[in-house]
């Protein structure tokens, strides 16, 4: 089962970096304030420290790796919340959102993602003063038989 | 686009509003492959989701294709009831929507 996971793994590699050459032709310009380098980027990322001030929510085995809701709480975080991101440690392009809080809004979100396989789910948070992190595990079964 | 490409419900307790939406989108990641032609569908997926209150943005998110097909998406602000909530999103083609209701 691991070595046909990496070689999944390998395949969907390089279909990214193929649609990255095709997403060059789509007009970008409007675009700018997205962070596309972020978004492309294949490394996780600085998840900083884990806390246990984060809450995060996801199903433990999603037989359906199409749709799986995560729940990011921070509201337990200490000081302003700048920003909340959900990262899918196993998917190709793992950063999967980012949201960015402004004045008034509540530090919690949920959403639903997308992933290929098994892994861990992050939630970052990013105050003024650090950024810390909690994860879960989700299972992702495909077929019904599990992974 | 459709035209509610954007469902959207707020209800306010305790101070603040409860936000959940529901946005119309396919979210092709640019991988798949038409079955029939065997070419690749090309990315189409939203990219900022930004949420106002009363007309002052509150939360921008940045998203990524990893996003689930009909994007559901459920946030927090403080406020009342009767606040206006306005929800627009903006995808890779350039393309938008935008929703709006009052907190309930």
């Amino acid at each position: 089962m691991k070595r046909r996971l990496f070689m999944k793994g390998t395949l969907a590699g390089s279909a990214i970096t193929a649609a990255l050459g095709a997403g060059l032709l789509a007009p970008r310009a409007v675009l700018a304030a997205w962070p596309e380098s972020a978004m492309t980027s294949k490394e996780i990322g600085d998840t900083g420290m884990a806390s246990a001030t984060v809450k995060i929510k996801a199903p433990e085995i999603a037989e359906n790796g199409a749709v799986v809701p995560v729940t990011v709480d921070a509201t337990g975080v200490d000081g302003i919340v700048e920003s909340i991101s959900i990262v899918a440690a196993a998917n190709g392009v793992p950063l999967a959102a980012t949201y960015n809080m402004k004045e008034g809004a509540i530090p919690f979100v949920s959403t639903r993602l997308k992933m290929g396989k098994t892994g861990d789910v992050y939630g970052v948070v990013k105050t003024a003063s650090g950024t810390v992190n909690a994860k879960t595990q989700v299972k992702v079964t495909i077929g019904g038989c599990g992974g | 686009m459709a035209k509610s490409a954007v469902k959207l419900r707020a209800k306010a307790k305790k101070g603040m509003i409860d936000i959940k939406c529901l946005m119309s989108h396919p979210m092709e990641t640019g991988l798949r492959k038409d079955k029939k032609t065997g070419e690749k569908i090309p990315a189409h997926f939203i990219q900022t989701v930004v949420a106002e209150k009363n007309g002052t943005p509150f939360m921008s998110a940045d998203f990524n294709s990893t996003i689930s097909k009909n994007p559901y998406l459920r946030i927090q602000v403080a406020g009342e009831k009767g606040d206006e909530i306005k929800v627009t999103w903006t995808d890779n083609k350039g393309e938008s929507s935008s929703g709006a209701k009052a907190a309930k």
